[in-house]
């Protein structure tokens, strides 16, 4: 065992690297950015316009980085975990006192070449940091008062960071990013039951915080034809193009309801509306078989991980990610209201894309360095 | 060391129990996602693909295209011609100040009408049509055309309009069209269902009876429209149906005859079929042009209408109640022959005035008549021997005998909504209507069509018809083909109880026209091709007063709204009956001085162009 930890540590040559790549996964990835970039094409009616060229852009760049982040030992990126998180979070005060303010939010951070989103890369890096934090603790100490208080208040800066900007949404789906790092690193499950109890019982309460337009957004999410043409229309408009999709859709760039612009935001979070609604029922199911290949995959080179940060991040990970996708369909699909949420790698949007593919790429190096174990 | 490894077996086993629990979850959670969609696309596809096309999908639907009337011999007196509009929607004109100031200049229009098109502007939405002008002259609309490239959003439009080729002359028989209002599309299905921005409807008259069968179906355009209802692409076109033509009865030469006739009088002119009961014309004077309306009338025009003391927005024929004065005295004279009140041999003597209940009835002649029988009472119209027999009738029998005789009821029944009953009285009604006891004075006034009794012309002339025909009855129809004539039975039902009372009446009234001392004997035609027979009748506006005796004004010296209705019926050829027809001049003095002469002009005319009506009929049957 230890020679042949010694074997990969000294002599992991270039061409074993290449060899342990998990090609499914890449072959998964390339095809849903394929995929993702003809439907961007449809969103622009069916011309090379700014979405299309802007995502295939960042769809190479951030493809070549996830590759390049592949043959990072994972060490290394164990090693980042908590300089990451710290980065972020200061990422995120920078937005809060000099962000970019846009439709009544303050969510992006001006770099020049790009508007960075850092709530959407708090999403991963809070799953690294946490998994760093629970890679050396022992079981028992799991479940400690310490433990569990340190890791919510990990949870909890980002999400109130976050909050302020406003963005109830993202702020939700960082919390899960990290639970999913508290379920599997073994914490009592009767918290996440208390926890879950104590969230039901408080929810009126909660709600009775929410400001106006979140209040609405549950309110149409309840009855969606209160208000038709007002706040319930982005989800009649989804509900209709996705059923008139039929089983095998209206066909590519025929979509009437995106091309005759009754979809809302379909660049970015209902997408997969518009998907759907060219591609119907078997193009979804094909799609939701991708991403559930995907995420099969993360759990396979999380299962056969050596080190336990290895197998914690990418079981996290595979279960955020499937978060993401599952409250982005369950919303476009009348299931859930109506939360900012983007469908990964299919949604316009950089920030997004580069957390997923960050994701990937510690996924990837997992996979390359497998039989690596962390001290 | 061992502690450790034997630690992390534990954590492995608990991450990897927990990865199998939230794998499982996951997988239930994809399946109910699977089945959203299955849901969504598969089961619920048709009414998600229905909303969808409805969405996207919006009909635009044009003006239908009205059927048009036709006269008997097919002539056209109700068409469509095309009219030169032009249309603005405000939503798709970049520049609307400069667009509109533009066309004001280019239409020549007036301040007041500019302002109107601006009203006009506020009022309906911005995608909506706006009609800047409605009836161009094609001179304005050719200038607009060539200015097209600098008037953006501007559609010149050809529409198909209504015309009434012969102005007045069909008004009350076909009322007019002009752009429907709340109430119309609210009060009839068939017009809500049509309905688009500047409809024309049918608003009196038989425009209005037959709008469900000749306002056609709209022109449908289906346009493929975005999120904010703008046009993408025409998907569909699908043509219309013109309403249904509708041929009437009339004949517009014996229309125009009857517009001759009465110009610049007020009254009324009816002819009628006897056998089929088919309007040959209908006329009530004075008229007005109907193609006034088509585009909305202006107040001037407006005004001179509602204005004009003779009221030429009251149709007389069917509208108008008035005593029927002596005209009467044919079914007074058939009802107490009927009723077995009295023979042909039954004699009054006239002196001029009856005293009875403490009233003096007079007789329209002074000196009296002397000794009348019963034919020579209805030549002469002696006043006395009706008042007697009348009196011996009593009103109860007379007005069942007027009522059978188509008196008191709408002769067109729903056809018509403003057709009035009329009113024939007896001891009932008056009981019911005004809580009083019949007088047998009122008995009296009754024989000779004076006090409540109230006839239209229609009926007089329906009445005549009836009796012409030898006492059956007929039902008046003014379409030659149309469902509305379906109810009315073929077969002719009889009135009288003896046919020779009738022939009595008959010849009475052939007596009253063609012998010396007939009332109309001046109006009478000697050949007997246009022989006809005919009862005068004088209606009385107010009560005679003893001065006006005393005075005895002739027509003229009397104010004009004072003056005597002059009535007429008559009926001919008299060998063989085929027309019957009624006279009315509003305050024309005198029945035959005024109303009869119009009689014999007219059958002169009707009877020269039988021939010629029977020749359509005949040729009708051929074609089958």
């Amino acid at each position: 065992m230890y020679q042949h930890t010694r074997f990969n540590n000294n002599n992991f040559n270039l061409l074993q690297k290449f060899k342990n790549f998990d090609y499914i996964l890449l072959i998964c990835i390339l095809l849903l950015g394929s995929i993702s970039l003809a439907t961007m094409y449809s969103t622009d009616g069916g011309k090379i316009l700014f979405h299309t060229k802007s995502h295939f852009i960042k769809l190479i760049v951030f493809t070549l980085m996830m590759l390049i982040f592949s043959f990072i030992n994972i060490k290394f990126w164990f090693f980042i975990g908590y300089f990451f998180y710290v980065l972020v979070i200061g990422l995120l005060v920078w937005t809060y006192l000099f962000g970019i303010q846009s439709s009544g939010s303050q969510r992006w951070i001006d770099l020049y070449f790009i508007n960075l989103q850092p709530s959407e890369l708090m999403k991963i890096c809070i799953i690294m940091c946490l998994a760093k934090y629970f890679h050396r603790m022992k079981l028992e100490n799991v479940n400690s008062i310490y433990t569990i208080l340190t890791s919510l208040i990990i949870i909890l800066l980002p999400m109130g960071l976050v909050i302020v900007q406003p963005d109830l949404g993202t702020s939700l789906l960082i919390a899960i990013s990290g639970i999913a790092v508290l379920w599997f690193a073994g914490i009592n499950h009767k918290y996440f039951i208390y926890t879950m109890l104590g969230f039901l019982i408080s929810l009126p309460f909660i709600i009775s915080f929410l400001k106006p337009y979140q209040k609405l957004r549950v309110l149409t999410f309840l009855n969606p034809d209160r208000d038709p043409l007002g706040a319930g229309y982005q989800i009649i408009q989804s509900k209709i193009a996705v059923g008139s999709g039929g089983i095998f859709g209206k066909g590519f760039l025929k979509g009437t309801q995106s091309y005759l612009e009754f979809l809302p935001e379909k660049h970015t979070d209902f997408i997969f509306t518009l998907f759907s609604e060219e591609f119907g029922f078997v193009g979804s199911a094909i799609l939701l078989l991708i991403y559930a290949i995907i995420i099969y995959r993360i759990l396979v080179i999380g299962a056969s991980s050596r080190s336990y940060f290895a197998k914690l991040f990418c079981y996290s990970f595979g279960a955020a990610i499937f978060v993401f996708i599952t409250i982005n369909m369950s919303m476009v699909l009348g299931l859930l209201p109506i939360v900012g949420s983007p469908l990964p790698i299919m949604s316009y949007g950089g920030s997004s894309m580069l957390a997923t593919m960050i994701g990937f790429g510690i996924v990837m190096s997992a996979k390359v360095h497998n039989q690596q174990s962390i001290a | 060391m061992i502690n450790s490894s034997s630690d992390n077996v534990k954590k492995l086993n608990s991450i990897n129990r927990r990865m199998f629990i939230t794998s499982s979850l996951k997988f239930f959670i994809m399946v109910g996602l699977v089945s959203r969609l299955f849901f969504l696309q598969v089961k619920e596809n048709k009414k998600y693909l229905t909303l969808s096309d409805k969405n996207r999908i919006r009909e635009w639907k044009l003006a239908p295209v009205r059927g048009e009337f036709h006269d008997y011999f097919g002539n056209v007196i109700a068409g469509n011609f095309e009219a030169y509009q032009l249309h603005v929607i405000p939503e798709e004109v970049e520049d609307f100040r400069y667009v509109i100031y533009r066309l004001k200049d280019l239409l020549e229009l007036s301040d007041k009408e500019f302002k109107k098109v601006l009203k006009k502007k506020n009022e309906i939405k911005p995608w909506e049509t706006l009609i800047v002008s409605d009836n161009l002259s094609w001179k304005k609309f050719s200038k607009i055309n060539n200015h097209l490239y600098d008037l953006n959003g501007v559609k010149p439009v050809v529409s198909i309009s209504r015309s009434y080729p012969f102005r007045e002359k069909f008004t009350h028989i076909l009322g007019y069209v002009s752009q429907a209002n709340e109430n119309d599309v609210e009060n009839n299905e068939t017009i809500k269902k049509r309905f688009v921005p500047g409809l024309k409807i049918g608003k009196v008259g038989l425009e209005k009876s037959y709008e469900n069968e000749i306002i056609g179906t709209n022109d449908i355009e289906r346009y493929e429209v975005n999120a904010y209802g703008r046009r993408i692409s025409q998907l569909e076109f699908q043509k219309g149906e013109k309403g249904k033509t509708l041929r009437l009865t009339i004949d517009t030469e014996v229309q125009k005859l009857s517009n001759e006739l009465l110009k610049d009088q007020a009254g009324s002119i009816c002819v009628m079929d006897i056998y089929t009961g088919e309007i040959i014309a209908m006329h009530s004077s004075p008229s007005f042009d109907p193609n006034l309306f088509v585009f909305g009338i202006s107040k001037d025009d407006w005004q001179l209408i509602r204005n004009n003391p003779m009221k030429p927005l009251v149709n007389k024929t069917l509208q108008g109640n008035y005593s029927p004065g002596s005209t009467i005295k044919p079914i007074v004279a058939l009802s107490a022959l009927e009723n077995g009140i009295i023979n042909t041999n039954f004699t009054v003597k006239c002196t001029g005035k009856t005293e009875m209940y403490g009233q003096t009835y007079h007789c329209w002649k002074k000196k009296g008549h002397g000794f009348v029988s019963f034919r020579n009472a209805m030549k002469v119209s002696c006043d006395t021997y009706f008042y007697e027999i009348a009196r011996k009738l009593g009103v109860d029998k007379l007005s069942e005998t007027a009522k059978k005789f188509g008196l008191g009821k709408k002769v067109f029944g729903d056809l018509f909504d403003i057709e009035k009953k009329g009113l024939i009285p007896n001891t009932q009604w008056k009981k019911n209507a005004l809580g009083k006891g019949w007088l047998l004075g009122e008995t009296m006034i009754t024989g000779i069509g004076q006090g409540y009794i109230q006839t239209t012309p229609i009926q007089l002339c329906l009445m005549t018809a009836q009796i012409a025909n030898g006492g059956y009855k007929i039902y008046p129809k003014i379409t030659v083909d149309s469902e509305k004539n379906e109810n009315q039975a073929d077969k002719f039902i009889q009135l009288y109880k003896d046919s020779k009372n009738i022939k009595l009446v008959q010849d009475a009234m052939f007596g009253s026209t063609n012998e010396v001392m007939g009332t109309s004997y001046r109006s009478r035609i000697d050949n007997p091709k246009y022989q006809f027979a005919g009862k005068t009748g004088t209606a009385q506006v107010k009560r005679i007063t003893e001065r006006d005796r005393e005075l005895d004004l002739k027509t003229f010296e009397i104010p004009y709204e004072e003056r005597d209705h002059a009535l007429y019926i008559a009926f001919g050829p008299y060998k063989n009956p085929r027309y019957a027809l009624s006279v009315l001049v509003e305050h024309g003095g005198n029945g035959s001085t005024t109303a009869a002469p119009m009689a014999k002009k007219l059958f002169k005319k009707i009877i020269d162009r039988h021939p010629l009506r029977q020749s359509v009929n005949n040729k009708k049957y051929l074609e089958i």
